[in-house]
């Protein structure tokens, strides 16, 4: 007879210690500072303080704190543009200096991954220009977009294992008057939001704790070299990685699991744009109907560009096809913003979105009706010409 | 729609042409190291999403080339590599494949050698193309239209309609613009038109669709002139 009682108690007792000794891949540090000892790129490092924390195989990886130049997302710019406002106010609340820079481009990788008119050495010269940028400034790049984070990953091992492509992105930086810098880590915001997150909440004005939420991780981040991704023992026994779920634990919400928390949104790069079928059809049936089915949450929170923009606006065409659907979405930067006191449509934008997070904002006792009748006469008052910008102070007020 | 693995459609393409475009496949620096063999084991297609929706197999598509199936190759590159969704949840191939990896640069030969099959796919797409290689920025703001994106809500409607306003109502200074999605210094754009200019980008749009070519031609040249470059993308 099998003992299936003691075989899975003894699943359950077992701890996976994360190994760097043991772990299947190279660790980039090594080879990073390898190649900058033999002239080959100049290494920026982390600028203090910093916070340290582990990645995947137990590695430890330097998140800056501040002094952040924010390599911005044109999908969240565009069109979530409180994901970007939110992450750039909770800097501000914090007290921490940052850059926000206007010699930046995207990383055009959305289009790389929809319409393949690029190649590798144009996406390496766009990151490397970007990285340029940010070392020139002072200020260490911090990635917004989880596609531009797992493509300059991707870049930066295609870097490493090829010198021909080394260097004829070094000569095209040259003629731009830059030099190769290679970020000591690449950084996600997330994981940024990770390592500060003790500091949001000990900032919170709105308790959290009857929230019950579902995650949703990019797969850009911890798929797309997975093993630079942040890993905790705490969430899930480091299982699966660590950042949002973290950060919403650490603001005492809920957070549900369900079957499908691996599974891609549906983004698909050229799908959402061309062939939205497809991305509504994933969204719907593969994430938000699973979550609904198996946590029933008060609130859905991701992290990337294209996550928020496919599991937030799939949902209104599926309401005709009596889809089970009507699930808020918002980004981890938002959520904690929000938990911070932040005006949920100066800040957090909300009006840009398409499912509708007033009875999550009425579980927190937020009036959202006041909210944005004071957004509409910021708005009057800047179409009015009584003012040309909100400024951050107008956000606040 | 079933995936016609016969080849039967292709019959009338020769076998030499076929084989070189699986050969520039090969040649790219990344090959190596996007495909080691295949186990068979079908994690790929279990961890991808456009196989829940369409006839579409990150398996058999690392299959077909490792077995250098140039038949089958073909097939796969022109009726199958657009349907990827390029999320690389098949990176989790126990093999260490990356199909979706192989699916890149399958879709890069396709561009580069103009196949109608590309150009049918990237047919809706120019503006895209244009935004980010003009702009620097992808998804402008001003790209939110209702009538481009009818089945994402009224909100939509809202938002071209209060554009100019409710971008000013950002509270970061680099977000106020329309056409694209935060500002972007003027010599940050020469910069990257030099990029696309070194790195044969241009030569690549030509080939899936001239006429953006041909209107991204005039904005760089112009562009870049201005700022002192004697540049050509002929």
């Amino acid at each position: 007879m099998i003992p299936h009682a003691a075989i899975l108690n003894k699943a359950k007792d077992r701890k996976f210690e994360a190994d760097p000794d043991q772990a299947p891949t190279e660790d980039y540090h090594d080879i990073v500072n390898q190649l900058e000892k033999e002239g080959e790129w100049e290494v920026h490092r982390v600028p203090e303080p910093y916070v340290e924390v582990k990645n995947k195989y137990g590695r430890t990886k330097k998140i800056p704190v501040e002094q952040t130049w924010h390599h911005k997302s044109c999908g969240q710019c565009g069109h979530i543009p409180g994901y970007s406002t939110s992450i750039f106010w909770i800097n501000r609340k914090l007290g921490l200096d940052y850059h926000d820079p206007t010699d930046q481009t995207s990383c055009t990788a959305w289009n790389y991954y929809a319409s393949a008119t690029s190649n590798a050495a144009a996406q390496a010269a766009v990151a490397m220009r970007n990285f340029a940028a940010a070392h020139e400034t002072g200020y260490y790049p911090i990635i917004h977009c989880a596609t531009s984070f797992g493509h300059y990953k991707e870049t930066r091992q295609q870097l490493i294992h090829h010198p021909e492509l080394r260097r004829q992105v070094r000569a095209i930086l040259a003629k731009l008057g830059k030099k190769l810098i290679m970020p000591e880590e690449i950084v996600h915001y997330s994981e940024w939001v990770h390592a500060v997150r003790d500091r949001i909440a000990e900032r919170q004005v709105h308790d959290m704790s009857g929230i019950r939420a579902t995650v949703h991780p990019a797969c850009h981040y911890h798929k797309l070299i997975g093993e630079d991704a942040v890993y905790a023992p705490e969430v899930y026994g480091a299982q699966r990685s660590a950042i949002i779920t973290s950060t919403l634990q650490a603001l005492g919400i809920e957070v549900g699991d369900y079957s499908t928390w691996a599974d891609c949104c549906g983004f698909g790069f050229r799908h959402i744009l061309v062939s939205r079928d497809f991305s509504r059809s994933f969204a719907v049936q593969r994430k938000i109907e699973v979550m609904k089915e198996e946590v029933d949450p008060d609130i859905l929170i991701t992290h990337d560009t294209g996550c928020v923009t496919t599991l937030d606006q799939s949902q209104f065409a599926a309401k005709a096809h009596d889809r089970n659907v009507g699930l808020a979405v918002m980004s981890d930067s938002q959520l904690c913003a929000l938990a911070m006191g932040a005006h949920p449509y100066k800040v957090l934008q909300l009006h840009w979105h398409s499912t509708d997070s007033r009875p999550f904002l009425e579980k927190l006792g937020v009036d959202h009706q006041k909210a944005f009748a004071e957004f509409e006469q910021a708005v009057e008052e800047l179409k009015s010409g009584k003012k040309e910008y909100m400024t951050w102070e107008d956000a606040d007020g | 729609m079933t995936l016609d693995l016969s080849g039967k459609q292709y019959a009338g393409v020769d076998y030499d042409e076929k084989e070189r475009l699986f050969e520039e496949v090969k040649k790219d620096f990344r090959f190596e190291q996007y495909l080691y063999g295949c186990y068979e084991c079908g994690i790929c297609v279990a961890a991808c999403p456009s196989a829940r929706f369409y006839d579409f197999s990150p398996r058999k598509i690392a299959q077909s080339v490792a077995r250098e199936d140039v038949d089958l190759f073909y097939v796969f590159l022109n009726d199958s590599v657009w349907d990827c969704s390029q999320c690389f949840s098949c990176d989790v191939c126990p093999r260490k494949n990356s199909p979706g990896g192989l699916i890149t640069l399958m879709r890069e030969v396709a561009v580069n050698n103009g196949l109608a099959s590309a150009q049918e796919a990237l047919e809706g797409y120019g503006r895209v193309v244009y935004k980010i290689m003009a702009t620097g920025t992808q998804v402008a703001p001003d790209m939110l239209q209702a009538n481009a994106f009818p089945d994402w809500g009224p909100h939509v409607k809202d938002i071209a309609e209060n554009l100019e306003a409710w971008r000013r109502a950002l509270p970061p200074e680099t977000m106020h613009t329309t056409e694209a999605s935060w500002q972007v210094d003027e010599k940050t754009i020469t910069e990257l038109y030099l990029i696309w200019h070194m790195t044969g980008v241009m030569d690549m749009i030509k080939e899936v669709d001239e006429g953006l070519f041909m209107i991204l031609q005039d904005v760089m040249e112009e562009k870049l002139e201005d700022a002192g470059y004697d540049v050509s993308f002929d």
